[in-house]
């Protein structure tokens, strides 16, 4: 005990004179002038919000760290979109908070309305499933966009964990669980010559449709997944792209299918993005040939 | 292990043999010596505009131009060549962070879109010029 307090009258000591010090520290010289504190990036270098939170595109986690921060700034946004194909409609609200270009931490609340689907089944018209999505991603390598005289990519590795709040259901249709965690790892990488970004992510799961019908089910393996984007920029603020997610089939008594969809990212300035894409849903729950409209609006810094 | 590995051999020979992004025709695109004469006025005139970069910016304005029209000039492989200090040496009494240079990234964005440079002859230039960024960035 009287060893500890020592040691910290020590640090003491050694601190006060070099506070003293400080304070009394000529001003900055010319060659040292602080940074801005927020939106250091360049504009669509942070991704847009995916539909689990995840900074991505919108079907699929990217490598990148969302928000518009740099590896001394803290970054995030909030986002709201929304997905509607011929009988289903899904709400996601959430919010990102990049760390120093390393860490990325979200919250997504998921709303899944069955609409009409819901009375066909007898839980009542307009019955929803909601999912709260919890992510982590962590950037281990690289640099997606400065690093343009090498070949790798940036990559990361996250998981997302995912709470359905309709245990019941869930256990009725042959889901195993209403909890689940996915891990991914992704790698994506900006060849700015072509003006071309490319990313891949291999998905461990057992999520039915992203968690909104529970996990796992007569198949209660983690299987891999594969996802990838390839986005062109047509200008600073504007990128077209395509992505395609594969996804497990765990139910028995329903099919379930890949996702792709077409997208328009646009980004008017560093704090306003919109997303605008056509997704193809295939077979979601009883409902075949689900496509639709993808809309998502991301505000941050 | 062999993940390592392979990462490794994907970054390595990056380092030994830099390739070059630019495309024949491109100092063409930029208006070869006066277009980019014409840039460098326009991205002065940004740089000392925008908070970010205004500081860097207060000394040596016509030389920094002249050595930016060399500097690109030869990496659009046109007739020029670039005398002036490496980037590391001249950048290396200031402390500049990501977000600063990003600035002056964005600054020279508009600027070449300003004078008209097609979009993809723009990032062919940039990707010639990100890598810089382990030489300038010291914060």
């Amino acid at each position: 005990m009287r060893g500890v307090v020592g040691a910290v009258l020590a640090l003491l000591c050694l601190c006060r004179p070099a506070a003293a010090q400080s304070e009394a520290a000529p001003p900055p010289s010319r060659f040292d002038v602080p940074g801005p504190l927020f939106s250091g990036k360049l504009p669509l270098t942070g991704g847009v919000a995916s539909l689990e939170g995840s900074a991505g595109g919108g079907l699929t986690p990217w490598a990148l760290i969302g928000g518009q921060g740099t590896r001394d700034q803290i970054g995030g946004y909030g986002f709201a979109t929304l997905v509607r194909s011929q009988d289903y409609e899904l709400r996601v609200a959430g919010a990102t908070v990049g760390l120093w270009d390393r860490v990325e931490l979200s919250v997504a609340q998921q709303a899944f309305d069955t609409r009409n689907v819901g009375a066909a089944l007898g839980l009542g018209r307009g019955f929803t499933f909601h999912q709260t999505v919890l992510g982590a991603k962590v950037r281990l390598a690289g640099d997606a966009v400065l690093e343009q005289d090498r070949w790798l990519p940036q990559l990361a590795v996250g998981l997302q964990f995912k709470d359905n709040d309709r245990a019941g259901v869930l256990r009725a249709i042959g889901a195993r669980d209403d909890t689940g965690v996915d891990v991914y790892a992704s790698a994506t990488k900006l060849f700015l010559a072509q003006s071309l970004l490319l990313s891949g992510t291999v998905r461990l799961t057992k999520a039915n449709e992203l968690g909104i019908l529970g996990f796992g089910g007569v198949d209660d393996r983690y299987e891999p997944q594969f996802e990838g984007s390839a986005a062109l920029l047509l200008t600073r603020r504007l990128a077209v792209g395509a992505e395609y997610r594969m996804k497990p089939d765990n139910l028995a008594i329903v099919d379930e299918d890949d996702w792709a969809d077409l997208f328009l990212a646009w980004s008017p300035n560093k704090n306003v993005t919109v997303t605008l894409a056509y997704a193809r849903l295939g077979t979601v729950a009883i409902e075949r040939g689900q496509r639709g409209l993808y809309l998502s609006l991301q505000l941050g810094l | 292990m062999r993940l390592a590995l392979l990462l490794l051999a994907l970054a390595a020979p990056a380092h030994a043999q830099p390739v070059s992004h630019t495309r024949p025709g491109d100092y063409q695109a930029f208006g070869e010596r006066p277009g980019l004469v014409r840039l460098m006025d326009r991205l002065m005139v940004g740089l000392l505009a925008d908070p970010v970069t205004a500081p860097f910016f207060q000394r040596n304005q016509r030389r920094i131009k002249e050595q930016l029209v060399d500097q690109f000039c030869a990496l659009l492989e046109g007739p020029c060549e670039y005398k002036g200090g490496a980037m590391d040496v001249v950048h290396k009494r200031w402390k500049i962070d990501r977000a600063q240079f990003n600035a002056l990234v964005e600054v020279l964005q508009d600027a070449m879109a300003a004078e008209g440079i097609p979009f993809a002859a723009q990032n062919r230039l940039l990707a010639e010029l990100a890598p810089m960024h382990r030489d300038i960035v010291t914060r």
